[in-house]
Order: C-alpha cells, then sequence, then structure tokens
C-alpha cells in the first residue's frame, strides 16, 4: 500500500494548541511541506513571533529563536549576519509585523534582508483575546472596538504587501489566503517560492496569508471562512505584488 | 612587546572588541559614544565583518539577539536615551541567557538631558537593565587602556555565565585620549552548543526563548540564574584600591569620577589626611565584602558620582552602619573638582585631625 498523505517529518507529535478551525494550523504544515521538499530541514532557523504562533516551538523540529513581540525581523536579521549561508524564516501575527513592528518590518525590508517572512493577516490580536488589529476591518467590532472599528478616530486598515512592495529592498510580495483548498494550494507555492528566493539569495521576500480566527471574529469555523472571503478579500485583494524574478530583475 | 599607541577612549574599546573577536556589531548614532560606530563602520567590512546601522536602538539590541543566539559574539553601543530603548532587548537576553557585549557611553538625563558626562544610569545597569529578575554583568572603565582590556574580559564572562554585559563608560572616557597597548592574546571563545546554528538533522533542536508559561519551570530557570549570579558575586568582583591600609576615610568612586577623585587622594595624603580610594571595577557583581571590611577600620566612607547619588546606596548597604557614610555628587553634566572632593574629606575629617 502506498502512503498518499502523512505529517510532515518536521512537525512534531505535539498536539497543537490552535483552535479549532484556526489557520494556524494548515499554514503551519504549508511552512513544514516546504523545508522538506527544499531540503533545508537541518539548517533552518525558525524566528518566532509573540501572538498565538509564540508556541510555535512545541511544533517544529527546527531550531528556533523566540523573540520580543514586533522584533522578530530585527532578531531575524542579526541571525541571518551571523549565518549568511543558513535559511531563516519568521512567522508573524499582523499585530506583531504591522504594528509594534512595522518600524522593523520596514527596514528589514528596505535593507533587502535575505530572509523569508510568512505574515498571518487574521484582522485581529488572537493572542491577547481579540483586540483590535492594525488589519481590523472598518466596522468589525472587537474588544477594543466594541462599537465596530471606526475609521473617524481608530484609522484604516493597513495594507502590508502593497506598502512593501514599493521597496526596492523587496524581492517579493505576494497575498494569499488559506480559506479553500485552491487558495490552500496557492498558499502553499508562494511559501515555497519566498524560501527559494532566499536560498537563491534574491532578497526579502513576504507571503501575507488572509488566515481565519474563528475564537476572536466569535464565528464558528465554516461561518469564519465566509466572513473572511466576504470581508477580508475584497479589502485584501490576492496576487502578487511583487516578483523581481519574474520580472527578470534579479 | 606590542606597541604604544595613543588612542581616544571610544575607539580604543571598537578596536578592542575587534580584537577580542567580534564580528557583528549593530547600532544607532547618538552622542557621545557615535565614534564607535564611525570607527567599526570603517573597521568592519575590511575584516568581513558585520556593522550595521539599524533602524532604532530597538532593531539594534534584537540584532544583537540574533547573532547571539547564532553563536558568534556581538555587540551593540549607545548612550543612556538609547539604552532605556535597549532594556527590552536586554530583558529577553538575560531571560533567554544569551551572551552579548552592550556599551553605554553615558550622558545625562532624564529624558534628552544633556550630552555631557554623567554616571546617573548607575541604577538602571545595576538595578533593572530590564524587567524581571536580572542582572548583568556591569564593567565600568577608568582609563583607556580598560576601555581595551575590559571588552576581552566582558565578551569571556558573558559566555561562560550565559548573560549580557555592559561596559558603562561616560562621555569623559569616550572622548579621553591615552596611550594604549594592545596585548595580542588571541580571544579565546567558549563553547556554544546551544546556539541556533541549525541542527544539520544530527541534534535536537535548539530552542532560544525567554517563555516559560509554566509557572513552576520559569521559577527553576530563574532560580537557577541566580545561583549563576551567586557564583558571580563570589568570583568575579574587580576592583582598585589605594592607600587603604591605614585609611580613616575611604572613597569610593567608579570611571572618570574615580579619576578625579585619586588626585584628591594623593594631595590629601601629601597633607597627612588618611584617606584611601576604593574603584569598583565591577559595577556588578558590587564589592560588598571588600567594603565591609573596610568599614571594620575606616570611620567614614565617601562616595562621589556623577549623579544624586546611586552606587551609595550598595555601600550604604555593604557597609551597613559599621561606618558613617556620606556622599557627594553633581549632576547635569557638572563634573567635581579634585578641589571639591578634597573640600569633603576635610569637611568629614575636620574635627579629627589637624
Ligand atoms: C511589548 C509587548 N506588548 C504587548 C504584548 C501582548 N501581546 C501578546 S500577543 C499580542 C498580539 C498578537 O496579535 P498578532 O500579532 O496579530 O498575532 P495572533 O495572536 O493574532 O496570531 C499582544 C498585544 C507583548 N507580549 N509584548
Ligand atoms: S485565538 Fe484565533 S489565531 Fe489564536 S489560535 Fe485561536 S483561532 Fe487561532
Amino acid at each position: 500500500m502506498s502512503v498518499v498523505y502523512k505529517k510532515s517529518p518536521v512537525l512534531t507529535d505535539a498536539p497543537m494548541h490552535y483552535c479549532p478551525g484556526c489557520g494556524h494550523g494548515i499554514i503551519h504544515k504549508l511552512v513544514a511541506e516546504t523545508l522538506v521538499e527544499l531540503d533545508v530541514v537541518g539548517k533552518t532557523i525558525f524566528v518566532a513571533s509573540v501572538g498565538c504562533s509564540a508556541l510555535a516551538y512545541n511544533y517544529f523540529k527546527l531550531d528556533m529563536v523566540q523573540s520580543p513581540h514586533g522584533r522578530a525581523l530585527a532578531v531575524a536579521t542579526g541571525v541571518k549576519r551571523a549565518l549568511p549561508n543558513h535559511v531563516v524564516f519568521t512567522y508573524q501575527g499582523d499585530g506583531d509585523l504591522a504594528a509594534i513592528g512595522t518600524a522593523e518590518t520596514i527596514h528589514a525590508a528596505a535593507r533587502g534582508e535575505k530572509l523569508s517572512v510568512v505574515f498571518v493577516n487574521n484582522a485581529i490580536y488572537g493572542m491577547t483575546g481579540g483586540q483590535m488589529a492594525p488589519t481590523t476591518m472598518p466596522g468589525q467590532v472587537t474588544q477594543t472596538s466594541p462599537y465596530g472599528r471606526s475609521t473617524e478616530t481608530a484609522g484604516y486598515p493597513v495594507r502590508v504587501c502593497e506598502m512593501l512592495a514599493t521597496l526596492d529592498g523587496v524581492a517579493y510580495a505576494e497575498r494569499v489566503a488559506v480559506d479553500t483548498v485552491p487558495h490552500i494550494r496557492k498558499a502553499k507555492a508562494a511559501i515555497k517560492k519566498a524560501f527559494s528566493n532566499q536560498l537563491a539569495g534574491r532578497g526579502f521576500s513576504i507571503v501575507e496569508v488572509l488566515s481565519q480566527c474563528p475564537t476572536n471574529w466569535a464565528l464558528p469555523p465554516l461561518q469564519a471562512i465566509e466572513w473572511l472571503k466576504e470581508n477580508m478579500i475584497p479589502y485584501y485583494p490576492l496576487g502578487v505584488f511583487k516578483d523581481t524574478a519574474a520580472e527578470g530583475g534579479e | 612587546m606590542a606597541e604604544r599607541v595613543l588612542m581616544k577612549g571610544n575607539e580604543a574599546l571598537a578596536e578592542a572588541a575587534i580584537q577580542a573577536g567580534c564580528r557583528h556589531f549593530f547600532g544607532y548614532p547618538i552622542t557621545p559614544q557615535t565614534e564607535i560606530n564611525a570607527y567599526l563602520s570603517r573597521r568592519m567590512p575590511k575584516i568581513g565583518g558585520t556593522y550595521l546601522q539599524a533602524e532604532s536602538e530597538l532593531a539594534a539590541v534584537n540584532m544583537v539577539m540574533g547573532a547571539a543566539s547564532a553563536g558568534v559574539r556581538a555587540m551593540t553601543s549607545s548612550s543612556s536615551p538609547g539604552i532605556s530603548l535597549k532594556t527590552e532587548g536586554i530583558s529577553y537576553m538575560i531571560g533567554s541567557d544569551l551572551p552579548c557585549l552592550i556599551v553605554n557611553v553615558q550622558r545625562c538625563g532624564p529624558g534628552l538631558g544633556g550630552i555631557r558626562p554623567s554616571q546617573a544610569d548607575y541604577n538602571q545597569a545595576t538595578k533593572a537593565p530590564g524587567h524581571g529578575d536580572s542582572h548583568i554583568l556591569v564593567f565600568a572603565p577608568a582609563t583607556v587602556q580598560e576601555m581595551v582590556d575590559i571588552p576581552f574580559k566582558a565578551f569571556d564572562l558573558a559566555e561562560r555565565y550565559r548573560m549580557p554585559a555592559m561596559i558603562l563608560a561616560d562621555g569623559l572616557l569616550g572622548q579621553m585620549m591615552e596611550p594604549v597597548v594592545f596585548t595580542d592574546e588571541s580571544a579565546k571563545q567558549n563553547e556554544k552548543p546551544w546556539a541556533t546554528t541549525g541542527h544539520e538533522n544530527k541534534r535536537p533542536p535548539n530552542f532560544v526563548t525567554s517563555l516559560y508559561l509554566d509557572p513552576a519551570i520559569l521559577e527553576q530557570k530563574v532560580t537557577e540564574r541566580f545561583a549563576r549570579y551567586a557564583e558571580i558575586e563570589e568570583n568575579e568582583v574587580m576592583t582598585e584600591g589605594s592607600y587603604l591600609e591605614d585609611a580613616e576615610l575611604v572613597v569610593v568612586a567608579f570611571g572618570a569620577t574615580a579619576r578625579i577623585c585619586r588626585g584628591a587622594v594623593n594631595q590629601a595624603r601629601t597633607m597627612g589626611m588618611r584617606v584611601g580610594l576604593l574603584r569598583p571595577v565591577t559595577l556588578w557583581p558590587f564589592p560588598k565584602k571588600q567594603l565591609r571590611q573596610l568599614a571594620g577600620t575606616a570611620k567614614h566612607v565617601l562616595t562621589v558620582e556623577m549623579n544624586m547619588g546611586q552606587m551609595v546606596n550598595d555601600v550604604r548597604l555593604a557597609v551597613s552602619g559599621a561606618a558613617e557614610v556620606h556622599f557627594y555628587g553633581r549632576a547635569g553634566g557638572m563634573v567635581p573638582t579634585p578641589q571639591d572632593v578634597l573640600a569633603e574629606m576635610r569637611r568629614i575629617l575636620g574635627g579629627e585631625q589637624a
């Protein structure tokens, strides 16, 4: 009998703490598969952020550094400068990457650090129990925008890929989602590309993944998927915003 | 025999860090330590090292954390307002048991303060280098030669005890020029089996983390760290003393202030006053035992600092009532003169000595 599907050997047997229907589990799997397919597990350093994925070191058989909230890309810069021939990646939520870590994000991108970034945009602060994020949708109710995000007082969501695509140091920026099987396949291809770029020495590569947080959206998992489709994708269009390899601009 | 060269304090320290095996520097400009950045930005590219001007001190210290995780000798340098920003990274490195070197060429605060010399970050460095139960090694050089010698020592101890080390200098030392000798002691680095260098499928993964959600495990981690701290307090205290044997009054001062006090003490001795000088070279660990002993023979202890009285509290604790403790300090970038210190000594000993 042939094995048609098995768990990635990079993932541990620890039961994941993520809530049912959470996107983090799917994204972990895509990252794990990518590292095995590219055969880089032994030379990869995972730089974890602070958010629901802070416990990711329980799930990956990788060398890992746990950075302070928002500083993952500064920490990753330090690791990569010390180990230029290794594979270094960050895995960050929207609060981490686009609020408290905005400066670190923009400048790692502007310097063209040869890093891969998996950016999980779930429009909310998951770990701390559902407060407003910089990516929270206008009108979205959260613990700290109880009347819905007012653009008058809380401004507008940040479109990270579009913003970073303007920087010359960025080699690749793509937004994907994990709401449907075809989207998940695309997400996998994008993540693989971000890591391949690093192996080719191409520069900063970011994949923004629109992801469900059923718990803090207060929706059952299936409705959360619908909510993502109806609210997030129109505001955060999927697609490639920059790809210097495709443009032949290596 | 290594030759003597005339160097500015900041540049001497930067060159010493390189010779101590540091190839990764992450910084951000701020007066009065910018010469360290400038020097290393010239030198690092020539020797295959990394000089990176970060977007902030927050980013710089976290880059140090990344490089230190990967097992290399990494450092950053700043001055007071920048050190405040670095406290986040310092705390995480303490919690992750990472060695590194942080230089604080102090200026005066609070806030933006001024750019003149100060020692007002003593409490921050020795008491609360970041949040949480913690310490870092703190060295206070008083000569440009010590700006050369201490980086070797600091990296070595930081690695052996797995914790950040800080050189707490001040604007006077940073800018001062003196002849120095670089002994070409080849910097031996310590083994780092814990470093995150990629496991090559040959060993279990390494985790560099300060996150322990289980209180029992976290308590154990902190307790282990404090056992190391106790060992350091026992074995790594460094001081310099002069005229201590028969001193009735012991002056305690560190860094540039100790140089000023040395002048005052020398002068007082010619006047027949029985005064001595104790200069802590390590501020943490602090020379508690030595001070306690001195207080057995001396009647008075005078602490002189360029702040409103910070180290003096450690002196009081160490002396614990065995001698009378006095304080003289200047703030805001004002530097005490030997005459000021001499006047204090006369005031204290006034009735007792001719
Ligand atoms: C300096 C600091 N401020 C605040 C926090 C509290 N905190 C932990 S996670 C988090 C937000 C996480 O949200 P996000 O990055 O979107 O990740 P998610 O949990 O949604 O995956 C916050 C505010 C912290 N750990 N450190
Ligand atoms: S709170 Fe949200 S992001 Fe965090 S694990 Fe649960 S569903 Fe996932």
